[in-house]
């Protein structure tokens, strides 16, 4: 899920930054950049999100009957987003170039599909799906209200604005595209801001919400601090334009821990109060299988994103648009 | 009408699922034709081959996009509109759902090379072989998300014990006794309809007037290609039907309105059913059926009436079943008349009245694909895990399952014309006189 969390960041937010470089008539400096990134990844992405999704109903099925029924009205707003957003990148990028309506749709949505994914990570706080006789039902009224619902909304907005800035940054670095690189460097710095606001914000919502959770994360608090001091990092490479490779790198690790340290303190829960790991798991023999199928899958699958990013990420003919 | 979650559930899935097929049936079977015609490009050094290929996989890109993301739609359906289905069988197909994804992601890695690589390597070869990936990931895919689909059918590799499964065998679950025949059908029609997809855009320029080595060399291909693929699914179909009449009789007897045990069983062919289960104006092939169930004329048939009311599944699938047989038989014949024309000294494979029924094929290919999956879906009710779980108690119970049916027919209404505005707007701004004559083919 970090997997998809960092890749499907990267190409939202490249969506929004498209389009509103294209509508504000600045087109010309980051189109080509980010085109040339996305257009032979944007589909690997997409199965991203098919892959985490099923390896969670594979290990815990019991998580698709809580989370299917009450997630049916966000799931399937999602859902919609993704096609229009997916078929409409292609729409314009392989059939009618340059239509900005297609655009358009493209960086909305990369925008609210973020928000509308985020619902799962709130639902699984508790407090919003509500259990009992074989029923389950989600409170929307409790979501729309609460301040927590929004904080994470709003922390998942910012960050994927962020994370695809700095990275499109250090493509444009790369590329030499020195253009792309001021505007994109611009848009990493201004973004840098209301990430780490929101933060704070989540972890004060989350004080509010769910006590227990939240003094689990006081437990872990040293990964929050070194999430903290990467994202320092991060922001003083990008400001000084030194090293930018780490730059990145340190954005991944600023989000790893961030990530690890909330999926730790979540634990043992899946869904609070209703499920725990141990109560969903998948029966050994299957989670062995899958577990297996999961190492032979990776060993095919490692080579072959390998070759993907070596063809269009670290080939530096290609980046700079020789190829 | 009153909200049941049931019926709008199966709508939805219905409905996503027969709008995903034509995507996904494409997506399947177009890679081996694009790999084909790569392949006979360089065998025989001829530069129309590559740009056919090229053409193809322009379009294949664009209805690889609405097979992804209505996929996506219903991989993420299964668990919003069957929640109790997937808490009970999610233990048994989590294995090949896992392998599908996976199958899916090197499809998708290799195809993003293919497309932007097409003058990177010096080596045409190296560039062909990109396709392989690609081929085998698509294929593999279908194969996957089929043996899913087959244990519904046949559930085997677990135990039930108050609701719950346990005992599960996944290798058992996935290669039950559907497995063999279902993907094998599954794989060649789609394959077949591929070629016939592309061999109806050759004919319909040929019809057009536009005799170009080019489209020649199209429907050459593509008609060859369908002729074989043609013969194996009417094989593999006939192994279906062998395989119904061992492990599922009920859908075998009511896609025949077979209703009474008996040897020597007759084929019914059209028809119309009335009230009282009379058959009309149906053509009796007798014999038929007990060769078609068990390879001898003498062989006995069991009848729906072996089985309680309840559990018969609807009768109307007979209309699908023979719809599904018909167009198999009229793609065969096309195909093969065509190679049989091209190989007699005297014949005329680039007949109007051929050429009119190649491009009539596409069409009725789709259709097949439609009403065989519609067939094999409905001839399994009321089971959702047949033997085990009963449709109904599969599904959601959540509200608003008929606001979201509304929502996502709108959506593929509007991803239908949009896709075909793409493609036609695609094909005719850059017609393929204008390609060949830029690259000093014509």
């Amino acid at each position: 899920m970090f997997g998809y969390v960092i890749v499907a960041s990267i190409d939202f937010g490249a969506g929004f930054f498209n389009f509103y470089s294209a509508a504000t008539g600045r087109k010309d400096h980051i189109n080509s950049i980010i085109q040339r990134y996305l257009s032979p990844v944007w589909e690997v992405t997409n199965v991203f999100l098919v892959f985490f999704f099923v390896g969670i109903v594979g290990f815990f099925p019991t998580t698709a009957y809580y989370y299917g029924t009450a997630l049916l009205i966000p799931g399937s707003i999602s859902i919609i987003l993704l096609a229009i957003r997916g078929s409409y990148y292609a729409f314009h990028h392989y059939g009618d170039k340059g239509s900005l309506w297609y655009q358009f749709l493209y960086g909305a949505t990369g925008l609210l599909i973020p928000a509308s994914l985020s619902v799962v990570l709130t639902l699984s706080e508790g407090g919003f799906i509500q259990a009992d006789n074989g029923d389950v039902w989600l409170d929307y009224g409790a979501l729309f209200t609460s301040t927590y619902s929004w904080a994470v909304v709003f922390l998942a907005i910012v960050s994927v604005l962020f994370i695809s800035a700095c990275f499109l940054t250090v493509y444009a670095a790369k590329a030499n595209d020195d253009n792309a690189f001021t505007l994109l460097r611009k848009y990493a710095l201004f973004w840098s801001g209301p990430t780490i606001l929101a933060s704070f914000l989540v972890f004060w919502a989350l004080k509010v919400h769910n006590l227990e959770h939240f003094a689990n994360t006081l437990d872990l608090s040293w990964m929050f601090i070194l999430s903290l001091l990467c994202f320092i990092g991060a922001v003083y490479l990008i400001w000084k334009k030194k090293y930018m490779d780490w730059s990145f790198v340190l954005v991944i690790f600023q989000f790893g821990f961030a990530f690890y340290g909330y999926g730790a303190s979540h634990m043992p829960y899946l869904l609070y109060p209703y499920l725990t790991v141990s109560d969903a798991v998948v029966n050994s023999v299957m989670a062995q299988a899958l577990v297996w199928a999961f190492i032979a899958g990776l060993l095919v699958l490692l080579p072959s994103v390998y070759l993907l990013l070596r063809l269009f990420l670290f080939d530096k003919d290609y980046v700079q648009g020789k190829k | 009408m009153s909200y049941d979650p049931v019926f709008y559930s199966r709508f939805l899935t219905g409905l996503t699922l027969s709008f995903h097929i034509i995507f996904a049936t494409i997506g399947v079977g177009v890679p081996i034709m694009i790999a084909l015609a790569e392949w006979m490009g360089i065998k025989k050094n001829d530069a129309h081959y590559h740009l056919l290929a090229r053409r193809w996989a322009r379009g294949f890109v664009i209805t690889v996009t609405v097979g992804v993301v209505t996929g996506t739609a219903i991989g993420l359906q299964l668990s919003l509109l069957w929640p109790n289905f997937m808490r009970v069988a999610g233990h048994a197909i989590g294995l090949p759902l896992f392998m599908e994804t996976f199958a899916f992601f090197i499809e998708a890695i290799f195809l993003g090379i293919y497309l932007y690589t097409w003058d990177r390597f010096k080596n045409k070869i190296v560039h062909m072989l990109l396709l392989i990936p690609v081929a085998i990931g698509a294929s593999a895919s279908a194969f996957f998300i089929t043996t899913v689909n087959s244990f519904m059918n046949t559930p085997q590799g677990f135990e039930m014990e108050d609701g719950v499964i346990t005992n599960v065998d996944p290798i058992a679950a996935m290669f039950n006794p559907g497995t063999f025949t279902k993907t094998a059908h599954v794989l060649s029609s789609a394959y077949l309809t591929a070629a016939f997809l592309l061999g109806a855009i050759a004919a319909f320029h040929l019809l057009r007037g536009r005799n170009n080595a080019y489209h020649k060399k199209a429907l050459r291909l593509t008609m060859t290609a369908a002729a074989v693929f043609a013969i194996a699914t009417a094989l593999i179909g006939d192994f279906s039907g062998k395989f119904l009449a061992e492990y599922q009789p009920e859908k075998l007897a009511a896609a025949e309105w077979h209703f009474e045990t008996m040897e020597e069983a007759p084929l019914i062919l059209g028809g119309y059913l009335d009230e009282n289960n009379n058959v009309h104006y149906a053509l009796e092939i007798p014999y038929a059926l007990s060769i078609l169930a068990e390879g001898t004329p003498g062989a006995e048939v069991i009848g729906l009436e072996e089985f309680p009311e309840e559990l018969h599944p609807p009768l109307f699938v007979h209309y699908l079943f023979d719809s599904m047989v018909f167009i198999g038989m009229f793609l065969a014949l096309v195909s093969i008349a065509y190679v049989v024309l091209r190989r007699w000294r005297k014949g005329n494979e680039h007949n109007k009245w051929l050429l009119r029924s190649i491009f009539l094929g596409a069409p009725l290919a789709f259709i097949a694909i439609e009403v065989g999956w519609m067939f094999a879906e409905f001839g399994r009710q009321p089971w959702i895990l047949v033997d085990y779980m009963l449709t109904s108690e599969g599904a959601t119970t959540s509200g608003h399952v008929d606001t979201m049916l509304y929502l996502f027919a709108g959506l593929y209404v509007v991803l239908a014309i949009s896709s075909t505005l793409v493609l036609t707007r695609m094909f005719k701004k850059n017609p393929v006189e204008k390609e060949l004559a830029d690259r000093g083919l014509l």
